[in-house]
């Protein structure tokens, strides 16, 4: 699919300066701080048909309608188990608004060049496509997510 | 400036369609004075605005139709239908000029040509070679005001002294002093007087006053014309200069406002209600907020009386809250009236196109408005223009005759097209009949056979062939014109139509005429929808599709095949869906005493039933979308927002019957209802 070097690419064109880190399925990944509208704690949704396994269903945002992007599940794990430590992380992707649910929320931290490790080539296609580089610091390893990627969908309608 | 060029064309648009208005008024036999002056006043403005911009053609034509008004005015001579046709057309040329100003688009110059000709024949006087409009030395134009009325040179001392508004809705002192220079010669001072000190000046007050002397042979009600429109929001005395004395202008005293003015005639206030302009979106975000009041409104009244109220302050508690509902309701419905127009804003631009069809097609056609002010959400607008200029145009060039054959059937030469707006049974119905031929069966049926449109060995009610019309592909021009005939034309209206939430169905009486009727919501920002609860979830049916709920019986439900059940509804038998089922919440499951189905009817009138659990209430819902954040969803149209906050999916009817005529999601073939 996506060659080392169109990966590296990625990363060096786009790089966030802060990431907010959130665990999915007791890993780590990130997102871009600046993408990130607000974290919201879990609500039930109302489910909406013919929608992929990963949509959870749509929740009231202050009167707009939100769609609810399970990531563990988008990334191919079980779905999350809602617990009082999820968090639905807002994060605005072009022009819509999409909730994220994630297992916990952890912390926010800087982005500096030499913790930029490229995605080396995984087995999973998802993940592959998912993950655009890793952030390799403090002993962690956090997976940056691209969110543009996150529903195929979105830019299928936008188009 | 390009901002107020534009809100300029704007307004031009309305003086455009006023002056059209009026117009068609007298057209229809008016006698009023008012209806004159409001026609003058619409070409005044659009000159006025036109000159301001340097928009020179238009000012030039706008001048030579105001030139006739003016004389029909004096002359106290209500132009006749011959002048008001050519004042008509006068009136589109302008229409042009105002569009290639805002556009580009060039206009049409043999059109322009022609009418100005017309024009210039109509005034009575040749048209003097005219220089550019700013250089211009006004020549008086002999209007004939009667004998008692001999032209006599005047002078006259104008006082005038802007106040801030003035300045503050972007009028320009310059333009009203060359305005009074048209009318004469004229001497203006400034009076520096009133100014104060650079140190004590409010640089946003109004202190500027001129004194112009003004020698003219017009009327002092002419000279008052001139500041029409900033009558209110300027001090002006218009006084006759005394012959003994030519007193210096500027050694009058300042005038005051409160001294009564001897010779100052009183201004005729404006009949018209006051509007201002309010940007949409700040519109609809008052709509977005005022919903979400309402909503939490109704959530918080549901959890103060759910906690249980005692004690004394119950009942007050209570009473409280039902004004608080009541308040918030009536400030829902002002909010959404302000979204709301009078349709009139679409059917004062069809005399314009019936006459440009009436051109193309040499056919006669009077076009009737009823229920102009019938009020619809602004939404609406657009959609609801185009569908009723294809409709009108398609009336018209299909199903009107040409005059010779409507006279050899016993028909006047003109056709009447009638166009009808009305609030019915919470909707806006809208209906468009001719008297013309009505819709010829035999070739609409013959071309659907020949499309496969239907079968050649089906047999189908009149009224099913008359709904052919809205088939894709189905024309029955004999040959393509410019005006419709592409085979565009009904399918595409019908889908507009529906895309609005609306329905349109068709009648015709051969040889009689045709009726086209629109049925569409008041608004799209909020409806009625029967709340239904389906394994769990909150699901709206829209009570427009709703026909009936019916409790679901062993009795009531047959077998048929492995397509499912059917629900027998008044004797006969509507194929029945189980919701839950078919938006993936469920697998099959056993129905129980205490489901219910809902009959369905969906656009074309096909019936079917909806299996779910229960139907709590009936209610009112504020509809938001779905794919603002995320994409369509097939089988929902949006959603809304519970009293609790929760979010319930509105249904889709149309979609749900398509999707289960045609699994793989290409709809052939033509639906007929049973």
């Amino acid at each position: 699919m996506h060659n080392l070097a169109g990966q590296t690419l990625r990363a060096e064109t786009w790089m966030p300066k802060e990431v907010l880190v959130c665990r999915i399925h007791g890993q780590e990944f990130c997102v871009d701080v600046g993408s990130v509208k607000e974290i919201r704690g879990w609500a039930p949704t109302a489910l909406l048909p013919h929608s992929p396994a990963y949509l959870r269903g749509i929740i009231n945002l202050r009167g707009t309608v939100l769609p609810i992007v399970d990531m563990a599940a988008r990334l191919d794990f079980p779905a999350v188990i809602p617990s009082p430590q999820s968090a639905v992380i807002v994060v605005l992707i072009g022009k819509k608004q999409v909730g994220l649910l994630v297992d916990a929320v952890c912390d926010i931290i800087e982005v500096t060049a030499d913790a930029l490790e490229a995605t080396p080539q995984l087995a999973c296609d998802t993940v592959q496509n998912l993950v655009v580089t890793l952030i390799n610091s403090d002993d962690r390893l956090i997976g940056l997510l691209d969110l543009d990627r996150l529903l195929p969908e979105i830019d299928a309608g936008d188009a | 400036m390009a901002e107020i060029r534009s809100q300029f064309l704007l307004e031009c648009d309305e003086h455009l369609a006023e002056f059209e208005n009026g117009l068609l008024q007298l057209q229809s036999g008016s006698t009023d004075w008012e209806t004159v002056n409001a026609i003058f006043r619409a070409a005044h403005s659009i000159k006025g605005g036109a000159a301001t911009f340097g928009l020179d053609r238009l000012v030039r034509f706008a001048h030579d139709i105001e030139t006739i008004l003016a004389a029909a005015r004096a002359q106290r001579v209500i132009p006749d239908g011959k002048a008001l046709a050519m004042l008509l057309r006068a009136g589109d040329v302008l229409a042009d000029f105002v569009r290639e100003a805002r556009d580009g688009t060039a206009p049409d110059e043999t059109r322009i040509a022609a009418c100005s000709g017309e024009l210039a024949a109509a005034s009575g006087a040749a048209m003097p070679d005219r220089q550019d409009f700013e250089t211009l030395t006004f020549q008086p134009i002999p209007v004939s005001l009667g004998a008692d009325c001999a032209p006599l040179l005047r002078n006259w001392i104008v006082h005038f002294r802007p106040h801030r508004e003035f300045y503050a809705t972007a009028n320009e002192p310059l333009v009203l002093l060359k305005e009074l220079q048209n009318l004469g010669d004229i001497k203006v001072v400034l009076e520096e007087g009133d100014i104060p000190p650079l140190t004590e000046l409010d640089p946003t007050s109004a202190q500027l006053r001129w004194t112009v002397t003004l020698s003219t042979t017009h009327t002092e009600a002419e000279i008052l014309r001139a500041f029409e429109f900033v009558e209110d929001i300027c001090e002006l005395r218009i006084v006759p200069e005394l012959e003994e004395a030519p007193a210096q202008a500027s050694s009058l005293p300042a005038p005051s406002l409160a001294e009564p003015v001897p010779g100052m005639r009183p201004i005729p206030a404006n009949v018209s209600t006051s509007s201002i302009r309010v940007d949409l979106e700040k519109v609809d975000r008052l709509i977005n907020l005022v919903s979400e009041l309402a909503i939490r409104e109704a959530a918080l009244t549901e959890r103060v009386l759910n906690t249980g109220l005692a004690g004394a302050h119950a009942s007050a508690i209570t009473a409280a809250f039902d004004d608080l509902r009541h308040l918030t309701r009536d400030l829902q419905d002002y909010v959404m009236g302000i979204r709301a127009q009078p349709v009139k804003v679409v059917f004062q631009r069809m005399p314009r196109l019936v006459r440009e069809v009436e051109a193309h097609t040499g056919k006669s056609v009077q076009l009737a408005c009823h229920g102009e002010e019938t009020e619809v959400d602004r939404a609406l607008i657009e959609g609801l223009t185009d569908a009723v200029t294809h409709m009108i145009r398609n009336a018209i060039d299909h199903g009107i005759e040409k005059p010779e054959r409507r006279l050899a059937c016993g028909k006047p030469a003109q056709a009447q097209v009638k166009l009808n707006a009305a609030h019915r049974g919470g909707r806006v119905v809208i209906e468009i009949s001719d008297d013309g031929a009505g819709i010829d069966r035999d070739k609409v049926l013959a071309l659907a056979v020949s499309r496969g449109l239907v079968a050649a060995t089906d047999s189908l009610a009149p009224e099913e062939i008359d709904n052919l019309i809205f088939e894709p592909g189905l024309s029955t021009a004999e040959k393509v014109t410019d005006l419709s005939g592409r085979g565009v034309g009904m399918d595409v209206v019908r889908r507009s139509v529906q895309s609005l939430g609306g329905r349109v169905t068709v009648s015709s009486t051969p040889g009689a005429g045709t009726q086209f009727t629109l049925s569409l919501p008041l608004t799209l920002a909020v409806m009625d929808g029967m709340m239904a609860t389906v394994c769990g979830q909150s699901l709206v049916v829209p009570l427009t599709a709703l026909l009936e709920t019916i409790q679901v019986q062993e009795s009531n439900v047959r077998r048929l095949g492995t397509s499912g059940n059917l629900l027998t509804v008044h004797g006969k038998h509507v194929p029945m869906i189980d919701l839950g089922q078919f938006l993936g919440y469920s697998t099959k499951r056993e129905m129980s005493a205490s489901c219910v189905a809902l009959l369905v009817e969906d656009d074309a009138g096909e019936k079917i039933a909806l299996l779910v659990d229960d139907v709590p209430e009936q209610r009112q819902i504020v509809i938001k979308s779905v794919e603002a954040n995320y994409r369509r969803v097939p089988g929902i149209a949006a959603a809304t927002i519970l009293g609790n906050g929760a979010v319930a999916l509105i249904l889709d009817i149309n979609a749900i019957t398509a999707s289960r005529k045609t699994p793989s999601g290409t709809e052939t073939g033509v639906r007929l209802s049973a």
